[in-house]
């Protein structure tokens, strides 16, 4: 008897709790060729603008012990190129599909998600208010409670019946401040975390490694940063939270979930092989057969911490 | 063309240094089982990722493929950091995960006088160009290299193809290189040139190609990190002003397509 890995989130039931994070898995059907898309437990596209935005200047990524920094800018086809091209080829009807949102203001956010809203085939709306690589917005809305909070009343009142997933950044002082504000806000869920900021030079050159200076530190290196950071907010919200941070396999999913996630995203680790979600979805059920959990909800949030 | 299949596990069937030298330049021959991985278009890459890789490197590796057949992929590789210095000490029967062929290889344009314009270890998918190539007698080859030539598949190349070889000792050999490669551009104005090296050489190329009118395409090198489309990291400016992805619209371009710049 195999394990039941459903996961049940406000608005949407997934089939297991390995989703994929924006940004490292481009609008779905580049990954298509490596695995069934319908396998996965939702799939979170690449941020979405009102407009098309060119991204940063080359180059853009870096790799660092066990992670890589990124400054790709929010590059993307803007949001009425993904409902008119992108969509149409996703599996929305079997799998969610998350929209990621970055907007430079309150208005331009609740646009967006009015624009996305009335969407059959978009699931839920993911909130990024902590893109490390971009000058406007970005992580500064992340930083500050007062505005995280007015960001996500804004997009909430937009949604209509689509869930909002908060994206939440470690750079800050206390993301449990930011994690209630967004809650009080309206926010359904909660996504922890983003990239931490970081940088790499090159001491012949004397030039940093990336254009922007400065980008987004991503992979196994920072999963335990992750796993304190959603810890520490699944102690203090009832919301939801989904745990990313270096998740490349079945054994990080389950710690995340044992810290009191709901779900994970992967997300360096796609680029580690395409084929990695998939294959952690195929594994995790096998896992916990061996360790004896018959769902997840059993297992979730008992870590037994004094 | 295109993204193709799924990730396939090979097994490292031998790692050979290329030539009596080639171990102390770094230089190697790495073979691997060939499971069934589609024909490919000479010029397309395929990622490698070693089980030894673990998490770090966290990045498979991109390589041109030197030449695939049904039974066999070899990839020719220059160990020149921590991925391709793990990969050249790879023994037999070690573990690869291997997806592929991905991109877009070279035009073929089998009655055409062909050049291949090769700089180092760019030399590697001139073997499967001229390894498939319907009428070989219409290429060439103008190889710059800095390590010893037994260094480089050039002898098994010059079987194949009119072959010749350029070595850069000092700095004072670049300027005449150039030259040479400006007389190559001007004599194939009429015909294809196809370069694959590094930056700097395509750059000259691209430069090259647009003062003679010719057509000319080049293999970017951009750095990695997915391979399929998924990260935006491998963009390269194209004569739009816009970014597009090396690993799935290139790593072959039209220099015509491209804007191209020494940054990146």
């Amino acid at each position: 008897m195999s394990a039941d890995t459903a996961v049940r989130l406000p608005g949407m039931r997934a089939k297991n709790p390995v989703m994929t994070a924006s940004g490292t898995f481009g609008y779905g059907m580049e990954f298509a060729p490596y695995g069934d898309l319908r396998r996965l437990g939702g799939i979170v596209v690449k941020g979405l603008s009102l407009k098309p935005r060119t991204g940063n200047a080359m180059p853009r990524i870096a790799e660092t012990p066990c992670g890589m920094l990124n400054a790709i800018g929010l590059q993307n086809c803007g949001v009425e190129a993904f409902l008119r091209d992108k969509l149409p080829r996703l599996p929305f009807k079997d799998t969610p599909i998350i929209a990621n949102l970055y907007a430079c203001d309150a208005d331009e956010f609740a646009e967006l998600a009015g624009v996305l809203a009335a969407e059959e085939g978009v699931a839920a709306l993911e909130v990024n208010i902590s893109c490390p690589n971009v000058k406007a917005g970005g992580i500064a809305f992340g930083q500050d409670p007062a505005m995280a909070g007015k960001l996500t009343e804004a997009v909430k009142k937009r949604a209509g019946n689509k869930p909002v997933w908060v994206k939440l950044s470690p750079n800050v002082t206390d993301i449990v401040g930011i994690a209630r504000a967004a809650v009080l806000g309206g926010a359904d869920v909660l996504t922890c975390i983003n990239t931490l900021t970081g940088m790499a030079v090159d001491i012949r050159s004397r030039k940093p490694r990336l254009a922007n200076v400065i980008g987004g530190l991503s992979g196994p290196a920072i999963k335990p940063v992750a796993l304190r950071c959603v810890w520490q907010v699944c102690q203090a919200v009832s919301a939801p939270v989904i745990g990313v941070g270096g998740v490349s396999s079945a054994e990080d999913v389950l710690e995340f979930i044992l810290v009191g996630a709901h779900a994970v995203q992967i997300g360096t680790a796609n680029f580690m092989r395409p084929d990695m979600a998939f294959r952690i979805a195929e594994r995790l059920p096998q896992l916990m057969d061996e360790l004896g959990i018959k769902d997840l909800d059993e297992y979730r949030g008992t870590l037994l911490a004094g | 063309m295109g993204i193709s299949g799924a990730c396939r596990d090979l097994t490292i069937l031998s790692v050979t240094p290329a030539g009596p030298v080639g171990a102390q330049f770094g230089c190697y021959y790495l073979e691997m089982d060939n499971p069934g991985l589609d024909p490919a278009v000479a010029g397309q890459f395929v990622m490698v990722r070693p089980a030894a890789f673990g998490s770090d490197p966290v990045w498979p590796r991109p390589f041109s493929i030197c030449r695939l057949t049904p039974d066999r992929l070899t990839l020719f590789i220059q160990a020149c950091g921590r991925g391709t210095d793990i990969l050249c000490r790879l023994a037999p029967g070690d573990p690869v995960t291997v997806w592929g062929p991905l991109g877009q290889g070279f035009a073929l344009e089998p009655a055409v006088p062909t050049v291949m314009l090769a700089g180092g270890v760019g030399i590697a998918p001139f073997m499967e160009y001229a390894a498939t190539h319907p009428a070989p007698g219409n290429l060439s080859l103008v190889f710059g290299h800095r390590q010893p030539l037994s260094c480089y598949p050039f002898a098994e190349l010059s079987q194949l193809v009119r072959a010749e070889a350029f070595e850069e000792k000092t700095p004072d050999d670049l300027p005449r290189f150039i030259s040479r490669l400006e007389k190559t551009v001007a004599e194939f104005a009429g015909g294809l040139i196809l370069a694959c090296g590094p930056r700097p050489l395509l750059l000259t190329v691209a430069r090259l190609a647009r003062r003679y009118g010719a057509r000319a395409q080049v293999s970017l090198e951009n750095r990695m990190a997915c391979g399929v489309g998924g990260c935006l990291g491998c963009v390269e400016k194209n004569a739009l002003g816009q970014y597009v992805q090396t690993c799935t619209e290139g790593p072959v371009f039209w220099v015509d397509e491209l804007s191209l710049s020494e940054d990146a």
